[in-house]
């Protein structure tokens, strides 16, 4: 299983996690994991998916992402989990 | 499973903290390129590093999007070129030849340095050797991404004079030969003693020969982020200073590991090392300068300076090597002075000296790095500061460096700028006593006693 992890990162609005839920069904992308918080006024959101059986290549769901987050006016990234679970787990 | 609070703490580095992976250094053996004919020699070398290293720069990139982390610089070191060159060079120019074929290589693949220029002259000089060390102005003339490096000294084997003598020459004649340029040329030639074979950091890589045909190292970085959790815990005693380095320390190393496998991985080399280095940057807060300054010091330079790099030199090297499976190289602080803007600061305001820094070269990574001074400091002058170095690195079994830029032209008061990651610095002061008839001696210091060490 290849999982990524999805962040959202920016001011607060209606319809966020909705349109990034969207896309991801879109893509055959699914969710495991979800959780959100509020740090210093914005709004920090984590997801943890599984990219198996994604219908588009790494770089271009990033990509994707991105510009979705752009048009929302909140930042959008898509990292391998790996990095994550090097840093904090020995 | 991974929580919220750590996915941010990972992205602050990334984001706000300057945390990246400085470089990505494939080392090439090029001793199977040798041939008694020049031309054939360098088309040999062209056709190895283009193979060898074509996916290089793609995948470095790559990696970088997929995990989110910046690769900053994708290199290579190659085997010295004294020992690839020995068969079919006559003359300096011969040498030039290979540096202009080893820098057109280095364009095609798109890496930005190319390490390897480089002699190993700790007991004695080849012919071979003395020829591409007479090529260096020239080659550093002629060439923009290749680095030079000679090796002048060791602990098993003393500190080669006549080599030391020479070198403070061909930084004079390099400084001279790239003067339009601020005498750049001397920022990619660096003389070292007790040098690594498997250092992934410029201008001092090469690829040494008790290396594989080709490996994977890589250089983390990450000054800011050491700094960010040091502000945090502005009045804490040193056990949990010391602690604090120790666990960033370990958690940038952990992310130079996951990399390193990774490009090893997809590249189909194997890996070789990570170096642990705080490597700093002229960006603002990406400084080794300002973990000094946190760790309480005014600026670098004031006393209590060494002490305070020394316990960050450990502790960096502490929680580094627990999260690696094979640490190399360099490992520890750098402190370059154009390269780091709160060393810069430092010695506009009057704090810090060569001397000081020279005192710092004791027990931090290497050595005195990127330091500019006045262009008409006389060659025996710098070979008496190598030499310093090399008696610095030789007794205490570590790795000392200079780079140093006599900027033809500028004298203290001047300001020089390299651009890009080179920075800019302020020239310093040298001590204007002669150091001549020391150095005009020739022949070699021997290697310093093993035992009785009190």
């Amino acid at each position: 299983m290849t999982r990524a992890i999805i962040t959202v990162v920016g001011k607060d609005t209606v319809g966020i996690i909705a349109k990034v839920c969207t896309y991801l069904a879109d893509n055959q992308i699914n969710i495991l994991d979800i959780s959100q918080t509020i740090v210093q006024e914005f709004f920090n959101m984590m997801m943890i998916v599984d990219l198996t059986k994604s219908v588009k290549a790494f770089n271009q769901l990033s990509d994707e992402l991105a510009r979705l987050g752009e048009d929302t006016g909140v930042q959008v990234k898509c990292q391998l989990e790996d990095i994550f679970d090097k840093m904090h787990r020995i | 499973m991974i929580n919220l609070q750590e996915v941010i703490e990972t992205n602050k580095m990334i984001e706000q903290e300057n945390l990246d992976v400085r470089t990505i250094t494939m080392g090439i053996n090029l001793l199977d390129c040798a041939d008694k004919d020049l031309s054939v020699t360098c088309e040999k070398i062209y056709t190895k590093i283009t193979t060898l290293a074509r996916e290089l720069v793609e995948t470095g990139e790559e990696i970088s999007k997929e995990f989110g982390i910046p690769i900053v610089n994708k290199r290579i070191s190659i085997t010295p070129v004294s020992l690839v060159g020995s068969a079919c060079c006559r003359t300096p120019g011969d040498y030039v030849q290979i540096a202009m074929t080893l820098d057109k290589a280095a364009k095609e693949v798109g890496v930005n340095f190319l390490g390897g220029y480089s002699a190993i002259v700790s007991k004695g000089m080849t012919k071979s050797d003395e020829l591409l060390i007479r090529s260096i102005p020239m080659a550093m003339a002629r060439t923009e991404r290749i680095c030079s490096s000679i090796n002048v000294g060791s602990t098993k084997t003393g500190i080669n004079m006549d080599a030391v003598r020479l070198m403070g020459d061909i930084i004079k004649q390099t400084a001279e030969e790239t003067k339009d340029k601020d005498s750049l040329g001397c920022a990619k030639l660096v003389v070292l003693c007790n040098a690594p074979d498997d250092n992934p950091f410029m201008a001092g890589a090469f690829h040494g020969v008790s290396e594989a045909d080709a490996i994977i190292n890589v250089g983390v970085s990450g000054p800011g982020v050491v700094k960010y959790a040091l502000e945090q815990i502005p009045d804490a005693d040193f056990e949990l200073l010391c602690e604090t380095i120790k666990r960033t320390a370990f958690k940038i190393t952990r992310v130079g590991q996951l990399v390193a496998q990774e490009a090893s991985r997809r590249l189909g080399v194997p890996f070789g090392i990570i170096d642990l280095s705080l490597a700093p940057t002229p960006a603002v807060g990406d400084s080794v300068a300002d973990i000094l300054k946190c760790i309480g010091v005014e600026h670098p330079g004031a006393p209590g300076t060494t002490a305070a790099l020394a316990l960050l030199n450990d502790q960096v090297k502490k929680g580094g090597v627990m999260a690696s499976s094979y640490v190399g190289g360099l490992s520890g602080a750098f402190i370059p002075v154009s390269e780091d803007q709160g060393m810069i600061d430092a010695v506009e305001a009057g704090a810090l000296t060569i001397e000081k820094l020279e005192a710092m070269t004791c027990v931090c990574s290497v050595g005195l790095d990127m330091i500019a001074i006045p262009g008409d400091t006389p060659a025996t002058t710098i070979a008496g500061i190598i030499a310093d170095e090399s008696a610095i690195g030789m007794v205490n079994q570590k790795t000392t460096a200079v780079r140093i830029i006599p900027v033809v032209g500028k004298t203290v008061g001047d300001t020089v700028e390299f651009g890009g990651l080179l920075g800019y610095a302020p020239i310093m002061p040298v001590n204007t006593f002669s150091s001549q008839r020391f150095v005009d001696r020739g022949g070699r210091i021997p290697a310093p006693i093993h035992s009785f060490k009190n």
